[in-house]
């Protein structure tokens, strides 16, 4: 995949973070390691970041979960009716699920760590914006977390319902052991893009919302 | 984080610790942790007091020995019961000390002789009254038990139950009364009013005829009533108030929680890094146990941001967390752990924690490499664990005899509690550890 972008235009990318170091990091990063990327813009606030986005129209947009007035999640919001094609990948410490869910639910493409190496970083942006998931183990585990068939969950009869298939199940499982995607799709004996596929599918069915994740959400929270 | 500053000194009444030394400015009263100036402001002890903290109070404050001043109380009660006046005005007026400051505990000597005294000064106190003839039987008798009674009463609802009256209830009207002192607290309350008001009956029995009692009795009840209606704006007031400063209390307890913790772990390790900034390895390890502990501090199952559960102890996700913890602190290595479901921590789930923590020591002292991946799975009817590297891999069959780590550490741990172990590795594939341990089909529940 890395031939293939080399010869493109850099991907033009947004840096959304509410720490001003953090984001010169990012960016000082970037820009000495590859020539695939090209930082437009950047942005410490929700407002401050949707005017941007809206003005540079960059391709990616690497986002935070955690910003006073709203995080990542408010953005996507108000982002995304205007620009469909721009591409969100969550970039966060926080290790508390329901901070992933709801940025992956609000439309992100992928969730990666802030401890993540800058090269991984690069292949991640490159892979969104061709328009694949990126997952790291801990969104895939989240993933399995949230979709589990446990015993204490409404039980569901619901044949239409978007539950994971147990094909998307194993390659989540294989990402949360720490697979890459090359080592999953051997594993697993099917090509890479197979790979890709299930896991877009599963980003998609993140984002829905169907009767057994409202009732699970409602039991969550001891609403039923 | 602009509050670190502001932290409140006198709120919380954290204990400051002290240079060494200072505390010795003050004569050896037992109570050297008073303030350092030339004389400690006068509080009633707390820990070692025998009725009211009076006596040890007065001692601290004056720089002698207690049992000099103890041994003063009783001889002045032979004198028309000076003593216990005294002892009594004092009791109101001086404040208790602050439950956190800390204190010399009484010797079980220091206590048997103030009991002494005590015995020896009610004697001297009825002895005097005989001899000047100021005890006539009959009013003495009830006014002492309506003075025990009040004693009694004023005793339980101490300092710290006035004080939190004045500043503010924590808990409710029924927490005022009882002061969290529960059922003992009520019954010594309920028997100090009834000796007051044993005493007080039979004074006034001695005096009047019972018409007149109940013609006085019904008189203060309906003052009583009175006063508390006119009153009513101002005690609807006092109780607004009371729940406004407990708010504010709460928060600033809250800050001063989370100034303190940033000082006690993040502020530290910073220091430390800087002070180590030409040792990559060392700073990485210190970054990493301490984002560890921050992260746990603010999202985990047990930490600050979440509601507390009583269920959070014992669980198996924590137990892998911690190993997983202590790999990356003793190694210096990154172990990324990813944890589905969860169960309660038993027997067999045990082992599985062991065995792989050892796969991760394994992982961490030959496979050469920065990272572990540590996936665990709690399904209904098997806990699933594997631990992965990108290293060097071996030949599991050129292992040789004399090594017990794997063999005994976790194939043979498994077995014995009931599961299995999977290897799979090839010389330059890294490694991967797959441990499964069946659950009890009681045990079967997840989260």
């Amino acid at each position: 995949m890395t031939e293939t972008a080399q010869e493109k235009a850099p991907i033009s990318v947004f840096l959304v973070d509410d720490h001003a170091l953090f984001r010169a990091g990012v960016r000082t990063e970037l820009d000495s390691i590859t020539d695939e990327v090209r930082v437009v813009g950047e942005a410490g606030s929700v407002a401050e970041a949707v005017a941007g986005i809206a003005r540079t129209k960059p391709q990616v947009v690497l986002l935070d979960v955690h910003m006073p007035d709203g995080g990542g999640a408010e953005v996507l919001r108000r982002a995304r009716t205007e620009l469909p094609d721009v591409v969100f990948l969550a970039l966060s410490v926080s290790d508390a699920a329901e901070d992933v869910i709801a940025v992956i639910r609000a439309g992100a493409r992928g969730y990666v760590t802030k401890t993540i190496s800058s090269k991984e970083l690069v292949r991640a942006i490159a892979r969104v914006s061709d328009g694949d998931a990126v997952f790291s183990p801990r969104l895939a585990g989240f993933v399995l977390d949230a979709f589990a068939d446990r015993p204490g969950s409404a039980p569901i009869s619901d044949p239409e319902l978007d539950l994971l298939t147990p094909r998307e199940r194993d390659v989540l499982r294989l990402l949360a052991r720490g697979y890459a995607y090359k080592e999953i799709a051997s594993e697993l004996f099917i090509s890479v893009k197979t790979v890709e596929t299930h896991v877009s599918s599963v980003l998609r069915k993140t984002q829905l919302s169907n009767r057994y994740e409202l009732s699970r959400w409602a039991s969550d929270r001891r609403l039923v | 984080m602009d509050h670190v500053q502001e932290k409140p000194r006198t709120e919380t009444g954290m204990p400051m610790p002290r240079p060494a030394g200072e505390g010795a400015v003050v004569p050896a009263t037992g109570s050297a942790l008073t303030e350092a100036e030339e004389r400690p402001r006068m509080y009633r002890r707390r820990s070692s007091r025998v009725v009211a903290g009076v006596a040890s109070g007065l001692a601290d404050h004056l720089g002698v020995n207690v049992l000099w001043v103890r041994a003063v109380f009783a001889v002045l009660a032979a004198f028309g019961g000076a003593g216990p006046v005294a002892y009594g005005l004092l009791w109101v007026f001086v404040p208790q000390r602050r439950r956190e400051e800390t204190e010399a505990p009484a010797t079980p000597k220091e206590k048997q002789q103030a009991v002494g005294l005590l015995i020896l000064g009610v004697g001297l106190l009825v002895a005097g009254g005989a001899i000047t003839g100021a005890i006539n039987g009959w009013v003495a008798v009830p006014l002492a038990l309506a003075l025990i009674g009040a004693a009694v009463v004023w005793r339980e609802a101490d300092e710290s139950q006035r004080r939190r009256w004045r500043d503010g209830a924590r808990s409710g009207v029924a927490g005022m009364v009882l002061g969290g002192g529960g059922w003992s607290a009520a019954v010594r309350i309920l028997a100090g009013v009834a000796l007051v008001i044993t005493g007080i009956g039979v004074v006034v029995l001695r005096s009047g005829s019972l018409d007149q009692v109940q013609f006085a009795l019904l008189a203060v009840l309906a003052t009583l009533v009175g006063v508390a209606v006119l009153t009513v704006p101002f005690w609807l007031r006092m109780v607004r108030d009371l729940g406004e400063e407990r708010r504010a209390r709460i928060r600033t307890e809250e800050r001063a929680e989370i100034a303190a913790h940033l000082h006690d772990s993040v502020l530290q390790t910073l220091a430390l890094i800087q002070k180590q900034s030409e040792a990559p390895k060392e700073v990485a390890r210190l970054a990493r146990s301490q984002e560890r502990e921050l992260r746990g501090w603010l999202y985990g199952p047990s930490g600050y941001g979440t509601p507390r559960n009583e269920t959070a102890r014992g669980r198996f996700s924590e137990a892998i967390a911690g190993a997983c913890g202590e790999v990356e602190d003793t190694f210096a290595i990154s172990v990324s752990q990813v944890v589905v479901g969860d169960a309660e921590l038993d027997d067999r789930l045990t082992a599985l924690v062991l065995a792989a923590r050892e796969a991760m020591v394994n992982a961490a002292k030959h496979a050469g490499v920065d990272e572990v991946s540590v996936y665990a799975e709690v399904e209904p009817t098997a806990v699933t664990v594997f631990v992965r590297d990108r290293g060097k891999g071996f030949d599991p069959d050129s292992v040789s005899e004399d090594r017990h780590g794997l063999a005994d550490s976790i194939r043979g741990r498994m077995e014995r509690n009931g599961g299995t172990t999977r290897l799979r590795t090839a010389p330059g594939d890294g490694t991967e550890v797959q441990l499964e341990m069946p659950v009890k089909a009681d045990s079967g529940g997840t989260r």
